[in-house]
């Protein structure tokens, strides 16, 4: 794809600052069905409500036919809904038809947009969107609200909504907002996430082997801790690989981890005093 | 003692009915009038005797000389260090600083909830709840909208929020509407999660909230089948549904996974890993069969699997044996393990 066009665009693009402001805080925008002339279609539809997810995809990305190849295939009305979305539209026509092209007009925007995240522009706008926590919070609470990342679980339109990916846990959650649970998967694309996280190395975040663990009464149930064992297993043989390679493990405690754990789960096995310390067994030596 | 009939409602009713109370159980009066089930709670909450009042609508005129008695016992351990004489007490009473006694009693409520969704009564109530979805789905994708059960991460009341326990992940999560966010986790409490999935073994947890509804209660169960399997005090069906290789995400970019030796590559696969075959999680008879006969090597390797497996006893005693027997550094014991993959 045309990573070079877009490296070297300039920031001519009006409103691609303004490209993150909550909806909430603009209640009057029109919605991209009311036509309003002068206003740039990518600004009016990153604006309209539900569609917060998306970044504005610059001008020139638009204009270059290189990067729309055989999307005229995908999308109804292809001609027509590329005027819409590069503000040249000027056709006279019923209202019924005039939906049928801003339906294909947001279709074409979006798998557009799946082609543009993964440029270096696109990249750089998404991940201010991700800093602001625009795609929500990780529900996961060991994840302590980490931001998420958009997804698509299908490059292949209409298959798969989108989901959201926490670079944290590595996990897809479901969107909390039934308006973007509809949205369609592919417009983010199964690769984005990943690119970014290989463009921007430094911002990968430092994983955690902290967990929940049930408890009945302070025991751990058995079912949950043997599964809980072994997949603990599992990433002590990851990091095994992973050192035996030299590579980072990622992980906050790493090196001394593997002996620490240890003594955490034995801890119980230890004698302990009234106050619920461990008991020594040396001073205990020294006191006789 | 008795309800006051000219309440509409009961304030245990008005209570759970309140925006964001939707995962609370309406605790019997039964329960709390029983003084053994708030044993230690007069320490804990602040006017506990008029929060107890307002719980169960208990006009506090109708045993005013009780109350007087009752306070000497009580400061003794409620220890409100205001140092207010009995009379102030009265007056600031009369003044009636009712959110002060209002909080108290939520705090007290909590408490008792905490307490009672434990017991036949409560935990009975919870799994109608959990029946007609009041608490949720799994936010997770993979976990394809399994029911959650409300938790606590602590059971002291101030230190976080209500959770959402998924027992097809084993995992918590944040509730996804910001209304739970002011519910103390401790009104539910540590222990209530678990104890639900071995109270009521028989809920297929696999079921997703909308097909659960759908369905009704009864379909929602496992089968006669599926209950002759079992792995570590659960059905086997139920240990995990929502985990497993198939169930966890692998990282793509145009189609090639991302290696682990890469910087961004995958390292938490583990957390939603889960054996293929279930029974590798049999402890028991994995350690049986290992010490059975230490000659039994074709045995091993039919249940043993390619996995490298923690034994149960004394890791830190074993460890050290090892290296002892090896004498050498601690790096030994990865050697260790790769034999004993080989």
């Amino acid at each position: 794809m045309s990573l070079s066009e877009t490296d070297t665009t300039s920031e001519s693009t009006v409103g691609s600052d303004d490209s993150c402001v909550p909806y909430d805080s603009l209640p009057h925008l029109p919605l991209p069905t009311e036509w309003e002339p002068g206003q740039e279609y990518a600004y009016r539809f990153i604006s309209s409500r539900g569609n917060e997810y998306f970044c504005e995809i610059d001008e020139e990305y638009l204009t270059d036919r290189f990067n729309l190849t055989n999307l005229n295939t995908e999308v109804q009305y292809y001609q027509y809904a590329l005027d819409l979305i590069t503000d040249v539209f000027d056709l006279d026509c019923d209202d019924e038809m005039r939906e049928t092209i801003e339906k294909s007009a947001r279709h074409l925007y979006g798998l557009v947009h799946a082609r543009y995240i993964v440029t270096t522009r696109g990249l750089a706008k998404m991940l201010e969107k991700y800093k602001k926590g625009d795609f929500g919070k990780c529900p996961r609470v060991m994840c302590n609200s980490h931001p998420l990342l958009p997804m698509g679980p299908s490059d292949i339109p209409n298959l798969k909504p989108v989901k959201l990916y926490c670079a944290r846990c590595e996990d897809l959650y479901n969107p909390k907002s039934s308006r973007h649970a509809t949205i369609d998967g592919a417009y983010f694309g199964t690769s984005f996430h990943n690119i970014l996280f290989q463009v921007y190395p430094a911002l990968v975040p430092q994983k955690s082997t902290e967990r929940y663990v049930p408890r009945v009464y302070g025991f751990k149930v058995h079912a949950a801790a043997a599964l809980i064992r072994w997949q603990n297993t599992r990433r002590d043989e990851m990091r095994r690989r992973l050192r035996k390679n030299n590579v980072d493990t990622g992980f906050k405690d790493d090196d001394e981890c593997d002996d620490l754990e240890d003594e955490d789960e034995d801890e119980d096995d230890i004698g302990v005093d009234e106050h619920g310390r461990p008991i020594d067994p040396e001073a205990m030596v020294g006191v006789a | 003692m008795s309800t006051s009939s000219e309440a509409p409602e009961s304030w245990i009713a008005s209570f759970c009915s309140l925006l964001g109370h939707e995962y609370f159980a309406d605790v019997s009066e039964e329960f709390i009038e029983d003084d053994f089930n708030l044993t230690g709670l007069q320490s804990q909450v602040a006017m506990y005797k008029e929060a107890l009042e307002m719980i169960l609508d208990v006009e506090p005129e109708d045993d005013d000389d009780d109350d007087e008695e009752e306070d000497d016992d009580d400061l003794d351990d409620e220890d409100d260090g205001d140092g207010l004489t009995r009379r102030e007490r009265k007056h600031a009473r009369m003044a009636s600083d009712l959110s002060l006694i209002e909080s108290s009693a939520e705090m007290l409520y909590g408490l008792i909830h905490q307490r009672f969704i434990c017991s036949r009564a409560g935990i009975q109530q919870m799994s109608e709840k959990y029946e007609l979805g009041h608490f949720g789905v799994c936010p997770r994708t993979n976990c394809g909208q399994a029911r959650t059960i409300p938790v606590g991460l602590s059971d002291i009341p101030g230190e976080d929020t209500v959770k959402l326990f998924c027992p097809s992940c084993l995992d918590v999560y944040v509730p996804p509407n910001s209304r739970f966010q002011t519910v103390d986790g401790a009104f539910f409490g540590r222990t209530f999660g678990a104890l639900f999935l071995l109270t009521f073994p028989e809920y297929d947890l696999s079921r997703s909230g909308p097909e659960a509804l759908h369905l009704g209660p009864a379909q929602c169960r496992l089968n006669e089948e599926e209950r002759h399997h079992q792995l570590n005090g659960l059905y086997r069906k139920n240990i995990a549904p929502g985990l497993g290789r198939d169930k966890t995400y692998q990282p793509r970019i145009y189609g090639f996974r991302v290696s682990e030796i890469a910087k961004s590559g995958p390292r938490m696969q583990w957390l939603r890993d889960k054996p293929f075959n279930v029974m590798d999680l049999d402890e028991v008879k994995k350690w049986a069969a290992e010490h059975q006969d230490l000659d039994d090597d074709e045995h091993m390797g039919v249940n043993g699997m390619a996995v490298r497996r923690r034994q149960p006893g004394n890791a830190r005693l074993r460890q050290q044996a090892q290296r002892k027997a090896h004498s050498g550094s601690p790096m030994n014991v990865e050697t260790n393990g790769a034999e004993s993959e080989l």
